[in-house]
């Protein structure tokens, strides 16, 4: 690698690891980002992104310690500093965009007066100066400059305008890197889109080396130049965006794309099987060896090295160049047929549904055929997890008519027989919430088995096994508490609770949106069985458009509580004719 | 309190020094409190000398010339099963109300929390003096009573705060779209996750209660006048103060140990909960 001095800056060796043990969070971290490019930095949880991003700045969260690597920015190794010498080059020449910047920003504090700090802090300009620079910044990321603006508080701001803020005040001190970790994680797409385009234009124009720290990587294909795929600490592949989406060389990288859903065609996700190791349990060798389809026993003994695979692209894997080539294709799938006969289970007619003297949702009408997946998608605030809480009897406040299987369901849970609440389940989108932390697993499963008569005791038991199975979970799991599962796990353990109550049809709200890709991916290939091998129809709620393409029949399009448009998926996705629709398919990142 | 919740929380006691601490002193003086009487040098109604000197025991004699030392040991039993009684009537009423009020919700939470609070207006020991001036000699069941429900409105609050985050968790609708009945669900499902936070109330409770226990016999509301209570001991000693200050320091000091002790474990308690008892 070459670095231009004082250009960008090179991230060389770097190793973070637990204070006091030699268990290491990231290790062999190699990474050179140059002015006017945006590197996205991806990985799953636990694979060590944040901890990389945030030793840019020479800083290692609490419990965790820099050990070795050097940082050259501008001619001097940051790392190598004191802390007095660190501090003023973070924020102004190397700068920091939270997760969460309605965290970073202070409550209590106007938001030109937050920004005007900012450059006081660093003693930029004299007072008119400062205002004029805020005013200066605020336009730079599409926000008003007024005094009506700056006299805002945070909370009067949207999600995406308190982004662009914190956007603002990253870009203001000129700095010459840029580190994001995560920043659109929790917007709704159209301004997610807005923020993303925002970012890529300050970077250019300011020629800012950017890190863009995500765990997306759809996000990372419409805005990064090159991108580093991380994996149990190591950068495990690193190449331009182009080369990496069409042509990966790791097999990890490969299983991650394999995972996730395009909008452009149904596919058949696969997960990968296992979960990623977090720092101490990592195994040796090559990280991925116990989790990777190539796997040779070389593989299990010693530590790959980057292997060049092409101009700018490396991979650390011992088999690059034996393993084939990848195809973006593989796990097509054809739509389904618009034209099949429909058997319809669910019929919902003139939904209003409101809570308190608020009406959210405005006559909605859909329905949900037998062993039909249909998908119900919108923005945050649309009313699509609403409508999904007054079919699974979780909201009473609601007109219209909502009939399953010929017979009119009533408001609330207590208010429908054992069989309606036997036959309709419900999933929630928060797998560390919907089960309870005091019950072992067995008990959980077991229980709609005991209320609804299925079977009780050893059966249940037995039944309950089956059921794990069902969605690859093994017999160990049984006695343990919920606590000792990855967010993927608990999300199946939930599944196999709703299947216990042997369902007709399963209201899935958000479920894959707190997991990770390879995890979410293998959720949809279970789901997709469960259809098929049981005939069950389920509701589907999500923001996602791509992972409709790939799990749904139909779809119903959701804004501001009215639906806007509703069909087979192919027909939605690929000739959408209303304006919202469009945009939303506009907004959504997509790999290909 | 559920026996795991006790369980889980002994494996942890190694690394809280403070839930430790407290656990220790308060069981020291529950033992001594309770085997106290048989290891007594003398009778706690025996008379071992003239009042107010040094004779007896190390810690001389009381406006009656009885043994201070051994009244000491032999007046824990009943502040300790009052207080105690007490503190788990108190608990078991104010966590009735206060989940059914959180649990309910709405207008029923309202009304009971409302009623809850003009019961917690009343100063905790004026209630109970109330009642018992209007009688001649209280038993002790009476004492429990009344210092149960004056804990009551108390942890209702406390009871109410937790399990409002607790019954707005999806493990809670999940249960009531199965159509689990009301009763299990708090049973089952809302109050095992109360454990650690109500645990902690009852530590604190327990403190106040053998505060209030011994303020009751130190103003003379005693069940039985002769016998030995730690409460009553400074009271009928307390005109000696100058002359013999043991009659009045010893109960003092093993009361501030006492409440020394519970506070402390129900801090450690709380420490822990703070931090999350998966």
């Amino acid at each position: 690698m070459t670095t231009v001095a004082g250009a960008g800056c090179t991230l060389t060796d770097l190793r973070v690891a637990l204070t006091g043990s030699d268990v290491d969070v990231v290790d062999e971290i190699d990474i050179e980002l140059r002015p006017g490019e945006v590197v996205g930095l991806v990985g799953e949880s636990g694979s060590g992104k944040t901890t990389a991003g945030t030793a840019l700045l020479g800083y290692a969260r609490h419990g965790a310690v820099i050990e070795r690597g050097s940082l050259v920015f501008e001619g001097q190794d940051v790392l190598a500093m004191s802390w007095e010498q660190v501090r003023p080059i973070r924020g102004m020449k190397i700068a920091y965009v939270p997760q969460d910047p309605g965290a970073a920003l202070n409550p209590a504090i106007r938001i030109g007066r937050q920004i005007v700090e900012l450059l006081e802090l660093h003693g930029i300009g004299t007072a008119e100066e400062r205002l004029a620079g805020a005013r200066a910044g605020l336009r730079e990321v599409g926000l008003p400059d007024d005094d009506e603006f700056l006299a805002r508080y945070p909370h009067q701001l949207s999600g995406g305008q308190v982004q662009r803020v914190a956007l603002a005040m990253a870009f203001l001190p000129r700095p010459k890197v840029l580190v994001l970790d995560e920043p659109t994680t929790g917007l709704d797409v159209t301004t997610q889109g807005m923020v993303l385009r925002t970012m890529a234009e300050l970077c250019r124009s300011y020629q800012v080396a950017a890190l863009y720290v995500t765990h997306d990587l759809a996000v990372v294909a419409n805005i990064a130049d090159r991108v580093a795929v991380m994996y149990a600490g190591r950068i495990i592949e690193l190449g331009p965006r182009e080369v990496m989406f069409s042509q990966p060389a790791h097999p990890y990288t490969r299983a991650l794309l394999d995972a996730i859903p395009h909008l452009a065609r149904a596919r058949a996700l696969t997960g990968i099987p296992g979960s990623t190791p977090g720092p101490g349990r990592r195994p040796s060798g090559c990280r991925f060896h116990d989790r990777c389809e190539y796997v040779q026993d070389r593989c299990r003994e010693t530590e790959p090295r980057d292997v060049r695979v092409g101009q700018d692209h490396t991979a650390k894997c011992v088999r690059v160049g034996e393993i084939g080539s990848w195809d973006i294709n593989r796990g097509n799938v054809a739509d389904t047929d618009p034209h099949k006969e429909r058997d319809i289970i669910l019929t919902v007619e003139d939904l209003h549904v409101s809570y308190g003297r608020t009406e959210v949702v405005h006559g909605v009408d859909f329905d949900v055929a037998r062993a039909e997946v249909v998908a119900l998608v919108g923005e945050s605030g649309s009313g699509k997890t609403t409508i999904s809480r007054c079919i699974g009897g979780l909201h009473g406040e609601w007109t219209g008519a909502v009939t399953f299987d010929g017979r009119a369901l009533g408001k609330g849970a207590r208010a429908r027989s054992v069989e309606e609440r036997k036959r309709i389940q419900y999933i929630f989108q928060n797998p560390y919430l919907s089960l309870n932390p005091r019950l072992t697993i067995a008990q959980i499963v077991a229980r709609p088995m005991e209320l609804f008569g299925i079977a009780r005791g050893r059966a249940a038991r037995d039944k309950v096994v089956e059921l794990l199975e069902a969605v690859a979970l093994g017999p160990t799991v049984l006695d343990l508490r919920t606590d000792r599962l990855s967010g993927g796990e608990r999300q199946r353990v939930a599944i196999a609770r709703a299947l216990a109550a042997e369902p007709d049809l399963l209201v899935c709200d958000e479920i894959t949106s707190a997991l990770d890709v390879s995890v979410q991916g293998s959720i949809v290939a279970l789901l997709e069985d469960l259809r098929k091998t049981r005939g069950i129809s389920m509701l589907f709620v999500t923001h996602n458009l791509a992972l409709v393409r790939s799990i749904a029949a139909r779809v119903q399009v959701l804004s501001a509580g009215e639906l806007v448009e509703s069909g087979f998926v192919v027909e939605v996705l690929d000739s959408p004719r209303h304006e919202y629709t469009r945009q939303l398919i506009g907004n959504s990142p997509t790999v290909a | 309190m559920s026996l795991m919740g006790v369980a889980s929380t002994t494996r942890r006691l190694g690394r809280q020094p403070r839930l430790a601490t407290g656990l220790v002193i308060t069981l020291v003086i529950a033992v001594i409190a309770i085997v106290g009487p048989w290891l007594a040098p003398y009778g706690e109604n025996e008379i071992v000398g003239k009042p107010f000197t040094l004779e007896g025991s190390w810690l001389g004699t009381d406006y009656l010339g009885q043994d201070v030392w051994s009244r000491v040991l032999a007046g824990g039993g009943s502040i300790l099963l009052t207080s105690v009684s007490a503190t788990a009537l108190g608990m078991v009423v104010g966590i009735v109300i206060g989940v059914v009020a959180a649990y309910a919700g709405g207008w029923l939470d309202e009304a009971i929390m409302r009623l809850n609070d003009v019961a917690l207006a009343f100063p905790q020991i004026l209630l109970a003096l109330l009642v018992l001036t209007a009688v001649d000699q209280p038993a002790a069941w009476m004492i429990v009573l009344l210092v149960g429900f004056s804990h009551a409105p108390r942890v209702a609050r406390v009871a109410r705060g937790v399990a409002l985050g607790i019954v707005s968790r999806d493990f809670v609708h999940s249960a009531e779209a199965l159509g689990e009945s009301r009763l299990r669900v708090v049973v089952a499902e809302v109050l095992p996750n109360m454990n650690a936070p109500l645990l902690a109330e009852a530590g604190l409770r327990l403190t106040y209660s053998i505060g209030m226990v011994a303020g009751i016999g130190f103003l003379g509301f005693a069940t039985d006048p002769g016998a030995a209570d730690w409460g009553q001991m400074i009271n009928e000693n307390r005109l000696a103060l100058l002359v013999q200050p043991w009659g009045v320091l010893a109960p003092v000091i093993v009361i501030g140990i006492f409440t020394v002790g519970t506070n402390l474990m129900a801090d450690g308690i709380a420490q822990l909960a703070g931090r999350g008892t998966g």
